[in-house]
């Protein structure tokens, strides 16, 4: 009986704090013209990634909308640690498509599974160059059809590289967390950081080419807004 | 007894010398295509390719930067055989005990230079290939000076004094200069290994002034103006000053070899092989810093920047020719062969062999 009262406590104080956590939401907008995207022309040159496309792809360094929304911007709480689910988290999925990564920036937390495939008819090698200590580097053939390759990180790293030295053009950026408080923009510039705990935080916006910019925001019990806007340097 | 009467010309032997340091040349180059086309990595094992063995590995593989490992590190091996075999052949067919041991450095040069390549591969240590391509520089003036050694001109240059005309000032100025262009090779292959792209992109000028703002604010701006597919790395301060500090050196060497040749043709008198060999060096650095700037112009296309990386060898190479030629002479000249034992390495009379 004694057992049950106290499961029934613990489950009510997690409860009473799941209710209390809060949402941080916003939007991230690019303020200015962004130089045009480049053809990849080294992969047009090659026969085989050649073959695979009509026209030559571009690249999408300022992936901006109508509106200016800007998309593949990480969005994080600074300086949380330790507070790492990415064990029991599914795994998230790097693809070789195209003789390019899809998709080019993504996030994961620490020790949660990175699994990086193969669609491609052609041979790729993955390398990926972590630049924290205790993130260690590896290459690795991954043959057409041969099998995922796993990857899980113990250190939190921003923008941890992955490139593919058989087709230099290849590059995914990886950020990696120590917590499950984090988000990115999606094509609406939208981002959600789910179920953050009330309190005072450093909200930290990272993208590949403009940077970094930060905000404060107190989380109470109700969902926070905040938004960002990049410059074109 | 002194060297020269030791001396006969061996055809085949200074034919092979010379062959060895030919294929080094066409090796440098394949290495440059590996960094230009940032295909260091694209194997990932050493010895093996894939996991076969090297010379079978099917050609199916043989795309994308696997194409320029793979045929760097075949390259490699067929240079690899040729110096152990003439190392052997000096050894055993040249009567001078230096150049014997020349060919044992030589070898445990080129063993030395393949596990280098390959630690570079196996560890992924960027600045080991940085090493790499030094030593491949300088293992690539090694054998051109063997070639040297065991040719017809090296004896008969020795044996005439028209090279001797050259005074200490000049030889120290090529001696400078060729010192100048090996520091600036070093510097070419740091900034090579950082596999960061170009960090400036224009030339004459320095993101539009005279010496780049190197300011947070400025770094960031260049970063964000970065539209490159390949080298997607941010650059930073360091970089840029090491660029800028490759094209100072460059002008300071294009004085320095300007002077030498300048000297050497007031000095020697145009009909010198010396001042010949200084005036095509001048001329062979202005064709370098000519693909310097086309390295920057056409935003470091593969071909371009190797051209330029085969550009420094071949300047530093004919420098260091130069000086091995100049202080060698003066160095064994008051020693050097009767007009009898040049007569008994070329046959002939004294006179033909003088004037071989």
């Amino acid at each position: 009986m004694k057992k049950i009262s106290l499961i029934l406590v613990i489950t009510s104080l997690a409860g009473g704090f799941a209710a209390r956590a809060a949402d941080i939401v916003g939007t991230i907008t690019l303020n200015g013209t962004p130089p045009p995207e480049v053809p990849y022309t080294p992969l047009m040159n090659d026969s085989t990634c050649g073959a695979m496309y009509k026209t030559t792809p571009t690249t999408h360094f300022y992936a901006v909308g109508p509106n200016h929304e800007l998309a593949d911007v990480v969005v994080s709480l600074k300086g949380i640690t330790g507070k790492s689910t990415g064990a029991s988290q599914p795994p998230v999925t790097l693809d070789q498509k195209g003789c390019l990564y899809e998709p080019q920036i993504l996030a994961i937390q620490t020790g949660q599974k990175l699994v990086v495939k193969n669609s491609d008819s052609c041979i790729h090698n993955v390398h990926c160059v972590p630049t924290v200590s205790g993130n260690p580097e590896s290459n690795q053939v991954q043959m057409p059809g041969g099998a995922d390759l796993d990857f899980t990180f113990a250190k939190p790293e921003m923008f941890l590289k992955f490139k593919c030295d058989v087709h230099p053009w290849m590059f995914a950026w990886v950020s990696v967390f120590d917590s499950p408080y984090y988000g990115m923009s999606d094509k609406d510039g939208k981002f959600i950081i789910k179920n953050v705990p009330p309190g005072k935080y450093t909200v930290e916006a990272d993208h590949r080419k403009l940077g970094t910019s930060t905000q404060e925001v107190e989380v109470k019990d109700s969902d926070v807004t905040v938004s960002f806007t990049f410059d074109v340097k | 007894m002194p060297e020269s009467a030791l001396l006969k010309f061996n055809r085949p032997l200074h034919g092979f010398a010379v062959l060895t340091a030919l294929l080094t040349f066409l090796l440098l180059g394949a290495g440059g295509l590996v960094t230009s086309h940032e295909a260091g990595m694209s194997v990932p094992d050493w010895p093996n390719s894939f996991g076969y063995n090297p010379f079978a590995l099917p050609f199916k593989f043989w795309k994308g930067g696997v194409f320029f490992e793979h045929t760097h590190r075949l390259i490699a091996s067929a240079v690899g055989l040729l110096t152990t075999i003439l190392a052997v052949w000096l050894w055993l067919k040249d009567p001078r005990r230096w150049v014997q041991w020349l060919g044992v450095v030589a070898f445990l040069l080129v063993v030395a230079q393949g596990i280098l390549g390959g630690m570079r591969v196996v560890l992924s240590e960027a600045e080991l290939g940085a090493i790499h391509g030094v030593v491949g520089q300088s293992f690539f003036v090694l054998m051109s000076a063997i070639a040297l050694f065991t040719g017809r001109f090296w004896a008969k240059w020795s044996a005439v004094k028209e090279m001797s005309g050259a005074r200490r000032g000049l030889k120290l100025l090529v001696l400078a200069a060729t010192l100048s262009i090996f520091c600036q090779l070093i510097l070419g292959a740091t900034m090579r290994a950082q596999h960061a792209g170009l960090a400036i992109t224009d030339f004459p000028t320095a993101y539009g002034k005279v010496w780049p703002d190197t300011s947070p604010a400025a770094v960031a701006h260049y970063n964000a103006d970065r539209m490159d597919v390949v080298a997607e790395e941010p650059i930073t301060v360091f970089q840029i000053i090491l660029q800028m500090v490759h094209r100072i050196i460059a002008l300071a060497i294009l004085v320095l070899v300007a002077a030498s040749a300048w000297r050497a043709w007031c000095q020697l008198g145009l009909k010198n092989p010396l001042a010949k060999l200084a005036v095509f060096w001048l001329a062979l650095m202005v064709c370098q810093i000519g693909l310097g700037a086309a390295t920057i112009w056409t935003n470091k296309a593969a071909d371009v920047a190797t051209a330029h990386v085969l550009g420094g060898a071949l300047s530093l190479v004919t420098g260091a020719l130069w000086c091995i030629i100049a202080f060698r002479h003066s160095a064994v000249l008051p020693g050097i062969a009767t007009a009898a034992t040049i007569s008994g390495a070329y046959g002939g009379t004294p006179a033909m062999a003088a004037n071989k």
